[in-house]
């Protein structure tokens, strides 16, 4: 509205960050005008959230100047970053699982009555707040007891709370579904409408294109490109990324069913009610479904993790309904689960011997003992053949960025060679030159004649790798679909609960 | 009749000196620090309070020395767990071990005896209705922790920073501030738990006189699941038990085997516990999911 120059919210200058083994950001420039929604973009490993944690103070720039609204910074930690107005949604939420959302919400922020924690304040605060932003979850829930989904609102609701002008999110849409990613954008675009500045770490083109003003795209740890949005497009997006031409959202040939190997029937578990999922050889399973409907719950009380409350499950016609996970895992069950931090890597542990965990009892070991040198070959393998990216096999997994950390995860548990995967988000995080690698890989598994289990929020990946899909919907399994039925209209119907009552109004 | 009034001061009066040192592990618990250094800050309370009592003339000073003596102590376990990053564990047994040497070597170059020290004319805690005001203290605190935890801004923050250090800081809540806090309050607490056993439930100093209670104390804390009220159960348990075994050597059954009773209590409660926690996460999702 008015012309005289706005010193732009956030200038990075020349910022330079070295790792052991890895230069993460070299030399690079980042302005991010107030007001707009700015998508950083890159492949695993590029060093997008290297730079969004020297922005935020938590780590420290090897080189180069930082300069909020104009002023020249330099933040010791995030509480200067966000005294400044800054406020970050980490790629891995940093929550207090045993304290309640509202507890969360204004930790270090308190409303206070005579120097207590004012609770109704807190309450009050977390649903106004919801309502206005239209992000709504119990103030009285435990953290810990939420699906990620809400988790990750919680995560935003403490940003608003703390009244932060420029949003930093990390890969926020990597655990929602479409329709909640959408419901994120609004709220984005309100925000930056109001005048707040959203920086956005993503590996979605569709929601760069939708929801971003401007794009800078990171290689290596260096700018390959500064697009504005209204002119780019995904294809420009993608071959900046990868600096070779991709194929976008590509749809696998059917796969050829054999015997079955996965027989559920009548299960029920808590949020589970009587589902019945058979998996042939051959064949890729996928189930879709918002979030929170009982998809993480049915797959942990297949792996093992959950009791079931009754029902049967049995794997390759033997009765596993109890077994343990171990029993599971040594009848032929590998597992791919969704927190890749909390259950599925040790991230103290170097990536080989991550890479080599579950293998340790069968292939790797000899004698009881497990060789290094094999342990070594097999890490090897397996980072050449997913394409980790790590600065050498010894480096603690916890040196991984959350793109490789899943292509680990992946890899090792596909070397299994278990007739039955369970596989849930496996490109939860992962850049779309990654992701390609991974589908190939679990289309290639099955071709190998193993079932597939998949779940996930992506309705593009649903349907571009699954041979038949379940809609789960409030704990059941509520429509199926062969390969062809599967357009995204009906899967996003089913997955709005529309399967179940159709003369509903969904919208 | 077994079950009396007498039983249950007497039980009071044991449990006073758990009870402190339970409330302040429990508090170092929540800020994430696995104190077991309990016995050794406790052992160091009662010396310094029968020395300055002793030298002094006044209990009340005995009890100050004590908690600033148990304050000072419990530096090693912040310093060396927090700053240092050392394992708890391992310096929470050498506090312990260190506590008994020290102190018994005090007993012979301060005194010039071994074994105990005590004469008529040391000054002990005064009575008021039966319990010292150190125990009227003790409870007095597990209501204080009780609601400093679950509704202080500063209760919140410690749980937060016990829980996910990494998500307190990047908040701008320094975690070692409060594990510091929450390690010297332990020692304050312990401290006064010297004092009450050497001045309080005896008026004499021996070595090693601590005799497990420290250690009761870090089982009462886990028992209790660190919270005050908890804690207060099970200290409440622990003293009920001291009690009993005192009342069993009256009807005659040998003083080892009573002076036993606590400790197979705190044995059977851990085992109890401990399968019972087995069986909910069996049994749970919680434990595998998060
Ligand atoms: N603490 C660390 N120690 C050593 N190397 C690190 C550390 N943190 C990051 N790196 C390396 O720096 C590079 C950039 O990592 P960064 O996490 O910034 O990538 P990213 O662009 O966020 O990737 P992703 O999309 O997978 O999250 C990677 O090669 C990573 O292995
Ligand atoms: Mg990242």
């Amino acid at each position: 509205m008015t012309p005289q120059p706005v010193d732009p919210a956030v200038e990075l200058r020349g910022i330079t960050k070295r790792f052991p083994g890895t230069l993460a950001n070299d030399s690079v420039d980042l302005t991010v005008q107030r007001g707009e929604i700015h998508a950083l973009m890159g492949e695993n490993g590029a060093g997008k959230s290297t730079l969004m944690s020297i922005l935020y103070g938590m780590e420290r720039a090897d080189a180069g100047s930082i300069r909020i609204d104009g002023r020249e910074v330099t933040f010791g930690d995030p509480s200067a970053a966000m005294a400044a107005g800054l406020g970050m949604v980490h790629q891995s939420f940093k929550l207090f699982d045993s304290l309640t959302v509202a507890e969360n919400v204004v930790y270090a922020a308190e409303p206070r009555r005579f120097g207590l924690v004012d609770r109704a304040a807190a309450r009050r605060r977390v649903r106004e707040l919801a309502e206005e932003h239209g992000l709504a979850v119990d103030p009285d829930a435990r953290v810990g007891e939420l699906p990620v989904g809400l988790r990750q609102r919680v995560e935003i609701l403490k940003l608003l709370h703390r009244g932060a002008r420029t949003l930093i999110l990390d890969e926020p849409t990597a655990v929602l579904t479409p329709a909640e990613a959408d419901a994120l954008f609004a709220v984005l675009k309100s925000l930056a409408a109001q005048g707040r500045t959203v920086i956005l770490v993503t590996h979605k083109l569709r929601e760069v294109l939708e929801g971003s003003d401007n794009v800078t795209v990171l290689r290596d740890g260096r700018v390959v490109a500064r697009l504005v949005t209204a002119e780019t497009s995904a294809d420009e997006i993608a071959a900046a990324m990868t600096g070779r031409a991709v194929e976008l959202d590509r749809v696998h040939a059917p796969g050829t069913p054999g015997d079955v190997v996965l027989d559920v029937r009548d299960l029920t578990t808590d949020a589970v009610h009587d589902v019945g999922i058979t998996v042939h050889a051959g064949e890729i399973v996928g189930i879709a479904g918002v979030a929170g409907n009982g998809q993480s719950e049915l797959i942990e009380a297949l792996a093992g993790l959950r009791p079931v409350a009754s029902g049967q499950v049995s794997l390759k016609g033997r009765d596993i309904t109890h077994a343990s996970a171990t029993e599971r895992r040594a009848q032929g069950l590998a597992y791919v689960p969704e927190d890749r931090h909390a259950v599925g890597t040790a991230p103290a542990a170097s990536v080989a011997e991550n890479l080599a965990m579950g293998h340790h009892r069968t292939s790797l070991s000899s004698k009881g003992l497990l060789p290094p040198a094999s342990v070594r070959a097999h890490a090897g393998r397996l980072i050449e053949r997913f394409g980790i990216k790590a600065a050498n096999p010894e480096v603690p997994a916890s040196a991984l960025s959350g793109g490789n950390l899943q292509k680990l995860l992946i890899g090792r548990e596909l070397a299994h060679e278990a007739p039955l995967l369970l596989v849930e988000q496996p490109t939860r995080g992962v850049d779309i030159g990654a992701i390609q690698n991974i589908h190939d890989q679990i289309v290639a598994y099955r071709d190998a004649g193993h079932a597939v289990l998949l779940v996930s929020a992506e309705l593009s990946e649903i349907r571009g790798l699954a041979d038949r899909v379940l809609v789960m919907y409030e704990g059941r399994v509520t429509a199926t679909y062969t390969k062809d039925e599967a357009d995204e209209r009906a899967l996003g119907l089913a997955m709005a609960g529309g399967a179940v009552a159709p003369t509903e109004a969904v919208d | 009749m077994f079950f009396d009034s007498d039983l249950l001061m007497s039980a009071l009066r044991a449990l006073t000196p758990i009870l402190l040192a339970a409330l302040g592990g429990a508090l170092c618990e929540r800020a994430g620090v696995f104190n077991i250094g309990l016995e050794g800050m406790m052992l160091m309370g009662c010396f310094t309070s029968v020395a300055t009592s002793w030298f002094t003339g006044s209990a009340w000073l005995g009890v100050l020395a004590a908690a600033l003596a148990a304050a000072a102590y419990s530096l090693i376990l912040a310093v060396g767990a927090v700053t240092l990053r050392g394992d708890a564990v391992v310096l929470g047994i050498a506090m312990n071990l260190l506590a008994v040497g020290l102190t018994s070597f005090l007993l012979r170059t301060v005194f010039g005896v071994q074994g105990t020290f005590d004469d008529p004319s040391l000054a002990g805690l005064p009575l008021i209705g039966g319990f010292t005001p150190l125990a009227y203290l003790a409870f007095v605190a597990v209501a204080v922790a009780a609601v400093m935890l679950s509704r202080s801004v500063w209760g919140l923050r410690l749980r937060g920073v016990g829980e996910a250090p990494d998500a307190a800081a990047t908040l701008g809540v320094s975690p070692a501030k409060y594990k510091y806090a929450a390690v010297l309050i332990s020692g304050v607490l312990c401290g006064l738990a010297g004092a009450q056993l050497a001045l309080g439930n005896v008026t004499l100093f021996s070595e090693n006189m601590t005799a497990g209670r420290g250690w009761i104390a870090v089982v009462a804390v886990m028992l209790g699941r660190a919270a005050p009220v908890g804690v207060l159960l099970a200290a409440l348990l622990f003293g009920l038990a001291e009690a009993a075994g005192f009342r069993l050597q009256g009807v005659g059954l040998p003083q080892q085997a009573t002076d036993a009773a606590p400790y197979v209590v705190t044995l059977v409660a851990l085992f109890l516990s401990t399968a019972r926690r087995r069986r909910r996460t069996a049994n749970s999702p919680s434990g595998a999911t998060t």
